[in-house]
């Protein structure tokens, strides 16, 4: 069996992540990690080390999946790996932080107040006002907070239905990041290997 | 002596998120510059333990053709 090493252990970072959100919706912010270090990793270096090694987030989805024998690991539809869907979900994922960035932004701004909720599937508002004493930051810091920690609580959310449903890591075949910097790998791997063996 | 089957992931649709490296016992899979993964023919086992696991379901045990 392959050796153990520390980053092996960054499904404990996927779970702070998410119980950190509930003391304090600042701590969101460092989701910015999972959201940059993909992209600068895939770009620097030109592979996916960060999905193949360094995602939290496929790790807890495998732990709890395999591991806890939460999954049915049956075979996932067809259409959830396919290039339309993953490119689609890519996009609607997309749009939805641009208007998370905008609405942060009209805080910001002074056209738009904070509102301290989190906002699940993009539709349920859940007030979460106990994870932020008023005035302690800009409001348009917590408001990004509040929009991002939505992002990620929705994504993981998703993740673990499909989870359950098909394979430990199905929310890997359509996952925004995973399609981006498996686009960037290929753009910049072009007229590579061709061949499996 | 070597296997009966083999592993063989479908490049168009595989989604690189490495499971199949991270479960193979033997190091016969990778990850292949973040585009696709790849097998050793020469090390793969044919456990089929990297097509259980794959979330895209785009590894298929082969029969390995004997010269």
């Amino acid at each position: 069996m392959r050796e153990k090493h520390w980053y092996d252990y960054l499904w404990i970072w996927a779970l702070l992540y998410f119980l950190l959100g509930f003391f304090n919706i600042l701590f969101a912010w460092l989701g910015m990690i999972d959201f940059l270090l993909p992209l600068g990793i895939a770009v620097v270096r030109g592979d996916k080390a960060f999905c193949n090694s360094l995602c939290g987030r496929g790790q807890l989805f495998n732990r709890l999946g395999s591991g806890c024998k939460l999954s049915r690991g049956r075979p996932a539809p067809k259409w959830m790996s396919a290039k339309w869907f993953r490119v689609g979900f890519l996009i609607f994922f997309l749009t939805m932080f641009g208007n998370m960035v905008f609405q942060t932004y009209l805080v910001a701004a002074g056209a738009g107040t904070l509102r301290e909720a989190v906002k699940l599937f993009w539709t349920f508002r859940v007030p979460w006002g106990w994870a932020y004493a008023a005035g302690t930051v800009s409001d348009w810091v917590a408001q990004f907070s509040f929009g991002f920690y939505s992002l990620m609580l929705t994504s993981a959310l998703i993740g673990l239905v499909v989870m359950v449903l098909y394979r430990p890591r199905t929310w890997c075949t359509f996952c925004p990041m995973g399609t981006m910097t498996q686009g960037i790998c290929k753009l910049k791997n072009a007229g590579g290997q061709k061949d499996s063996a | 002596m070597v296997s009966k089957r083999y592993a063989e992931p479908d490049q168009q649709v595989c989604v690189a998120c490495g499971a199949c490296e991270k479960i193979c016992p033997k190091g016969a899979v990778s990850v292949w510059r973040g585009c696709w993964s790849v097998v050793d023919l020469e090390l793969c086992v044919g456990c089929g333990k990297c097509a259980k696991i794959c979330p895209a379901g785009c590894i298929r045990m082969k029969e390995r053709v004997l010269a």
